[in-house]
């Protein structure tokens, strides 16, 4: 399956904002992550990421479907 | 309870008439400004940027849960997004109850899962003319964020 994963702050600076992934069927958020982390540029250091599915924080452990919303939120910063 | 992710500049004070009733006795107002140095570096300004279907998602349920844990649905929260100057106001929240104690400890509730949970992100410019995002977990982030 083709998934189109958003990436945010420094994640998306180095990967850009929109990602496509080819990952096999019942791929789970850490072998998402994983294939990623191995896009980035040699020499760019990126802090670990929470993985969000259909707009909520999920378990590296969730298994990821076509069609998901799935976000790379790098530590946030807000307020 | 109202929660909002704007791209203008805040008016925090209009905020207090908002919440405010009758049968409130504690009105409290937390607002969060562009600080000019941080982990020792001079800070000129800051880009807020969102995800921001589940920025807003993620605020509304934070101040869900504050109005269920501390009993009154007069609260509003607001953050803002985009290039921010020192001292501009990036967040303000409003909390009416019956009780000030209450009040206090709703406001600080949504402060600080705002900070743990809303995808915001900043990166700061510097007066070297830098910029880096701001990662709170970073092993050397000097203090609380």
């Amino acid at each position: 399956m083709v998934l189109s994963v958003l990436c945010f702050a420094s994640w998306g600076d180095a990967l850009g904002s929109v990602v496509s992934v080819e990952l096999p069927e019942n791929a789970t958020a850490a072998i998402l992550l994983d294939v990623l982390a191995g896009r980035v540029p040699r020499g760019t250091s990126l802090p670990e990421p929470m993985i969000a599915v259909n707009r909520r924080y999920a378990d590296r452990s969730t298994i990821l479907r076509a069609g998901d919303e799935i976000a790379v939120i790098p530590p946030v910063a807000g307020g | 309870m109202r929660t909002a992710i704007v791209e203008r500049p805040l008016v925090p004070h209009e905020l207090l008439s908002e919440v405010a009733s009758p049968a409130c006795g504690a009105v409290t107002l937390f607002v969060g400004t562009v600080r000019e140095v941080n982990d020792g570096r001079s800070v000129t300004g800051i880009d807020y940027s969102a995800y921001g279907a589940m920025a807003a998602e993620e605020l509304e349920r934070v101040a869900g849960e504050a109005v269920q844990r501390f009993g009154t649905d007069r609260l509003i929260v607001e953050h803002r997004l985009g290039t921010l100057a020192l001292g501009e106001a990036s967040i303000a929240i409003a909390v009416a109850h019956a009780h000030r104690a209450a009040a206090l400890d709703a406001q600080r509730y949504v402060i600080e899962e705002v900070k743990r949970r809303v995808p915001i992100w900043k990166r700061e410019h510097y007066t070297d003319g830098s910029r880096a995002w701001v990662d709170p977990t970073r092993a050397d982030a000097g203090r609380t964020p």
